[in-house]
């Protein structure tokens, strides 16, 4: 994990950093990937605690009940959880192969981020199944989960676009549109027992 | 330098054998950079020797790519331990990308994928990222058919079946990678029998299968119509693009081979194609029980557990 600058004040001590600067500094580029700008935060002072904290509620949110049978059903807690970081270290592979000038864990920090927007659609859409299934309840998800999806790509294309080449521009984000595709239907398909 | 002797050397062994198979053609050394060894370009001459346009075709590619060959020789071949050397797989623009799936939709006798298209220079971003995204949307449109046959009959159990996108991304990518290494070993195993055309490196042949495993993704999205004769032109058609592709890519290596080996060789490769595609319909979009009218208030208050078998028939008895 990147550390950002250490604090002058403990140099050798046994301290650990301060949890409410962590805190902040998470929360602080949970806001950017909301309000999306040129800024270079994400970038510079990467850390993977954002994308940990997303990951963990949504596969905790996703799981399937234990009642269900092993073969019909929604995602395990693993499986979401191995989709979302093969996922996310394939396309940084793939950015990095592709001659993309974006460190490995930046682009991870990136796009672990840009889950944020899909994981508010998540608890929106298990509040709204609350209300009992129906066609008004699934066309309500359906709209939550594609304007996430849309903010999603937008935010990550608005920090992983600079990075490449114009000529291959379309190559590397092509495989972040599939990452978010793959976990909005994960989402929209999710039916509580 | 020594090193540099030896490249030149190498150099005129290549083109004296180019020389040797085409009388007609003229040489011209070309030493523009006076640092860099000078090239040795061979001209083939005007195609009035041979009748054939795809004979004048391919010689004019290979020429073509025995000038790219040379300059690839002179740059140092990175080692297989290195990123730059998988980066070599990724050199590939948009629009390059763009061009070879559009050849692969559309097969031409005379157009050989791989000289036409890849010359030389194959990439592994498309049939990686193909085939992730096949089978995605295989897992997707399986269960999407789940669904609306569920909103036709609302007795049938609808579950997310999450494991179906381990199932089809491990058989998705054992074909397209295991194929065409069988393809490429029995291939150099025959290579002793042809004299003129060189086998395919292992690549190119992936390349081949993943690019035509394309035309799969817009056909499995085109299998969401309930209609089944539908569902079986549309599976014709497309396998019958797909391996077409791969028969017009594979004739100019095989042709010189026996007859027996080559039609065998062809055959298998279309059969297996062809057992892709039925494996993908069979398992993905089981056909489900006919529709059938449920009266209103009984579709409303029936309960949602019973699990789907579409060999049982279906009872109408009143909750």
């Amino acid at each position: 994990m990147a550390e950002a600058e250490e604090s002058p004040g403990d140099p050798g001590t046994a301290s650990p950093r301060p949890l409410m600067r962590d805190l902040k500094a998470v929360g602080k580029k949970f806001m950017h990937v909301l309000y999306p700008r040129k800024s270079n935060t994400l970038l510079r002072d990467w850390d993977l605690w954002g994308p940990l904290i997303l990951c963990v509620t949504l596969a905790l949110m996703l799981q399937r009940d234990s009642a269900d049978s092993e073969k019909d059903g929604g995602p395990q807690f693993a499986e979401v959880f191995v989709i979302v970081w093969f996922g996310a270290v394939t396309i940084t592979l793939n950015s990095k192969l592709l001659g993309g000038n974006i460190s490995f864990f930046q682009s991870l920090c990136v796009l672990g981020y840009c889950i944020l927007p899909l994981t508010v659609a998540m608890l929106i859409c298990r509040l709204v199944l609350l209300a009992g299934p129906g066609p008004v309840n699934f066309m309500v998800r359906l709209f939550v989960v594609i304007v996430m999806f849309a903010w999603s790509i937008v935010a990550s294309t608005a920090f992983l676009a600079d990075s490449q080449p114009p000529n291959r521009r379309a190559l590397a984000v092509y495989p972040v549109f599939l990452f978010y595709f793959v976990i909005s239907w994960m989402i929209l398909t999710f039916t509580p027992q | 330098m020594a090193a540099a002797d030896e490249l030149t050397f190498h150099e005129f062994e290549e083109a004296t054998n180019l020389l040797a198979e085409t009388p007609d053609a003229a040489t011209t050394s070309r030493s523009d950079q006076p640092t860099s060894q000078g090239h040795v370009a061979v001209a083939v001459g005007s195609g009035d020797s041979y009748g054939a346009e795809d004979e004048v075709e391919e010689e004019s590619d290979k020429a073509a790519l025995l000038q790219e060959k040379q300059q690839q020789q002179q740059q140092q071949q990175p080692g297989f331990w290195t990123f730059s050397y998988y980066q070599s797989f990724f050199d590939v623009d948009t629009s390059q990308v763009l061009d070879r799936i559009k050849g692969s939709l559309l097969p031409r006798p005379g157009h050989n994928f791989v000289r036409h298209y890849l010359r030389n220079r194959p990439d592994l971003y498309g049939p990686f990222w193909i085939c992730a995204t096949l089978a995605f949307v295989l897992a997707v449109t399986g269960n999407l058919t789940l669904v609306l046959a569920q909103r036709r009959d609302p007795s049938i159990h609808y579950s997310p079946q999450f494991h179906k996108v381990t199932v089809a991304g491990i058989s998705i990518y054992c074909y397209a990678w295991l194929v065409p290494l069988a393809l490429w070993g029995f291939l150099r195993w025959r290579k002793g029998v042809r004299e003129r055309v060189g086998p395919y490196t292992f690549l190119e042949t992936v390349c081949v299968y993943g690019y035509s495993l394309f035309v799969f993704i817009p056909m499995v999205v085109l299998w969401l119509i309930p209609v089944p004769w539908l569902q079986w032109l549309f599976g014709a058609l497309a396998l019958g693009l797909s391996a077409a592709g791969l028969v017009f890519t594979l004739w100019p290596v095989v042709r010189e081979d026996t007859r027996l080996v080559a039609a065998a060789l062809l055959s298998t490769v279309v059969l297996l194609h062809a057992l892709l595609a039925t494996g993908c319909k069979l398992y993905f979009f089981q056909s489900l029980p006919p529709e059938h009218v449920a009266p209103p208030h009984q579709a409303a208050s029936l309960p949602t557990n019973i699990p789907l078998s579409p060999t049982l028939p279906r009872s109408m008895a009143p909750s």
